[in-house]
């Protein structure tokens, strides 16, 4: 069999989190009844006019400036005409040409597992999302316009396509995702469909300067689906060549249950936009000023704070991705350092115990009087102040390390004071203490003593295992061990 | 270049309008005349002037983003032809 390359283009739809829609004032909401946010506007009656969100305008601005993006002095937006039932007015508001999208010409860069690397980015446009058509039982269709005119920004790669295997395709929409969850721009719930990825996928023999013929797959709604699809598109592809067929260029959808693809039927047989710019709409300007001030307001990204992670706090690239993974909770650790807690014993508890915690109960891990979780989740009881302080009774021996597991997990149920839990319990650091603990251990325990005498050291644990219970746990283990092993070499 | 009967149909078609021959011959002239009076726009001499997005001299006008109230669903649906549970019915639509 030959060698083949892939090459993939995507085209991701975000929904972004308004609270109103594009060009009227519907509420933007998940689910509800049918037709319950609707007007004149977003139903195309006759006489309505559109007036633009200004945060959504602001939304992908901050997303393409984010994404290393052009920005045009001045942007229109275009009346993109087909007929279709979902679209009530006969087109959609969209943003056509090179150069007068809200964003163009920029990159992301993703790490892979064969490291960084830059995908180009061609476009990053503002348009309106089109209702949902239900098919109803006993034939006909209904629409909800709902969604109709909610605000959608489309994020397309440059051609020819810098991905070029289903790993980096998976990894393009992870990370741009995060960044647009990062920027508060979408929710990126692939589920409920806030954020839909579209690749366009071809496969050529790898001597051949030409791309083959792509085919374009919808209906992916995860990460996961994105990898299966492109994958299975390529071998699909690979495999018509072989057999010495050619490749259509034909739109597919993915079905998640068999992970196959199958041919769908296209809306239109030969698309006729017949793009013009909306005459109800009145040219976006951008002072150069006002788009140096976003770019100025941009939140830290999630790759340079990955990396800041790894040089400022000394942290492993895998604590920091952890970290890093969402935006709430690299401000929770950072809120936890500025309290004064030692970078890597906060990234141990946060990924640890406090992880573990957070997904027992259901809870989200919230900057007491800074923020409130966009999930809607309780907010847990643990701060990064009370963190702060269990990390630093450990690190001043006041506590044990499986103590302060115990003391951690109180404090995350009822949020008081760590140091009010060890009070008369606290941990035994004295010398002559544990001396005397030891020396009374080897004395009632003359079997196992003449154990390890005979060279069997693993019976250490036992004897360190009787001073603890002799303390009630309270005796520095590291201590202990260091005394015990002292006094039984000492006098053998 | 007078504008084709085939090309009168394609329009016709694109915007879903379905007329007779002697329809589309009506039109062919009118579209003709309207293509006509471009072309005199053609001919004017726009050297040294800076193309314009819009015809009106306004630029930035937005909404701030608040949510309000617009239609209850029995006055948006008031005016559909069929409607049911909700939805506005329309000619059955199948993808797959
Ligand atoms: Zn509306």
């Amino acid at each position: 069999m030959s060698e083949y390359r892939l090459s993939v283009g995507m085209e991701v739809h975000a929904e972004l989190r308004t609270q109103s829609k594009m060009f009227c004032r519907c509420q933007v909401a998940f689910g509800g009844e049918p037709n319950t946010r609707v007007c004149p506007v977003c139903l195309g009656l006759p006489g309505a006019l559109p007036v633009p969100n200004r945060e959504a305008i602001q939304m992908v601005l901050r997303t393409a400036l984010a994404l290393n993006c052009q920005v045009p002095v001045d942007s229109v937006f275009h009346r993109k005409n087909y007929f279709y039932p979902d679209l009530p007015k006969g087109f959609q508001v969209s943003q056509y040409e090179e150069t007068n999208p809200i964003g163009y010409h920029g990159h992301l860069m993703i790490h892979t597992s064969k490291g960084p690397k830059r995908i180009g980015i061609k476009r990053v446009h503002l348009e309106e999302d089109t209702g949902k058509i239900l098919h109803l039982p006993g034939g006909g269709s209904g629409v909800d316009y709902n969604r109709a005119g909610v605000p959608l920004m489309e994020i397309v790669t440059d051609f020819p396509p810098d991905i070029e295997s289903a790993e980096e395709a998976r990894e393009y929409v992870a990370q741009l995702r995060q960044l647009l969850v990062y920027l508060g721009v979408c929710d990126g719930k692939m589920e409920e469909g806030s954020l839909r990825c579209e690749p366009n996928i071809s496969v050529r023999r790898a001597d051949s300067e030409t791309l083959g013929t792509k085919t374009e797959l919808k209906n992916l709604s995860s990460f996961r689906n994105v990898f299966l699809g492109t994958e299975y598109e390529r071998r699909r592809q690979i495999a018509v060549l072989e057999t010495g067929g050619t490749v259509a260029q034909e739109t597919r959808g993915w079905n998640e249950a068999t992970e196959s693809s199958y041919l769908m039927r296209t809306k239109e047989s030969e698309q006729e936009y017949r793009y013009f710019p909306c005459p109800d709409l009145v040219p976006l300007h951008f002072d150069r000023a006002d788009v140096e001030a976003a770019r100025a307001a941009l939140p830290e990204l999630p790759l340079a704070k990955l990396q800041r992670y790894q040089d400022e706090f000394n942290l492993s690239p895998q604590d920091a991705q952890l970290l890093t993974a969402e935006r709430p909770w690299a401000e929770w650790f950072e809120a936890a350092v500025v309290a004064g807690g030692d970078p890597k014993a906060v990234c141990n508890w946060m990924n640890g115990d406090f992880a573990r915690l957070l997904k027992e109960t259901g809870q989200a891990a919230v900057i007491p009087g800074v923020e409130s979780d966009t999930e809607g989740r309780e907010p847990a009881r643990m701060s990064p102040e009370i963190l702060v302080k269990v990390a630093k009774l450990v690190a001043d021996g006041t506590i044990t390390g499986k103590k302060a597991k115990e003391v951690f997990e109180k404090a995350y149920m009822t949020g008081d004071d760590p140091a009010s839990m060890v009070e008369g319990q606290t941990q035994i650091s004295d010398t002559d203490f544990i001396r005397q603990a030891v020396a009374d251990v080897i004395a009632e325990h003359p079997d196992p003593v003449a154990t390890y005498r005979s060279g069997k050291g693993g019976v250490l644990g036992f004897l360190v295992g009787q001073v603890m219970r002799r303390t009630q746990g309270r005796a520095n283990p590291p201590m202990v061990q260091e005394e015990m092993r002292r006094q039984l070499d000492e006098t053998s | 270049m007078p504008i084709t009967l085939d090309e009168v149909r394609h329009v016709a078609r694109l915007a879903r309008l379905e007329l007779t021959e002697d329809e589309l011959r009506a039109f062919q002239t009118e579209l003709d005349a309207l293509l006509g009076h471009f072309q005199d726009l053609q001919a004017v001499d726009v050297t040294g002037v800076a193309p314009k997005p819009h015809a009106v001299a306004l630029q930035n006008v937005l909404a701030e983003d608040v949510a309000r109230f617009g239609l209850t669903r029995d006055q948006a649906l008031a005016n559909a032809p069929k409607s049911r549970a909700g939805l506005f019915l329309v000619p059955s639509i199948r993808e797959d």
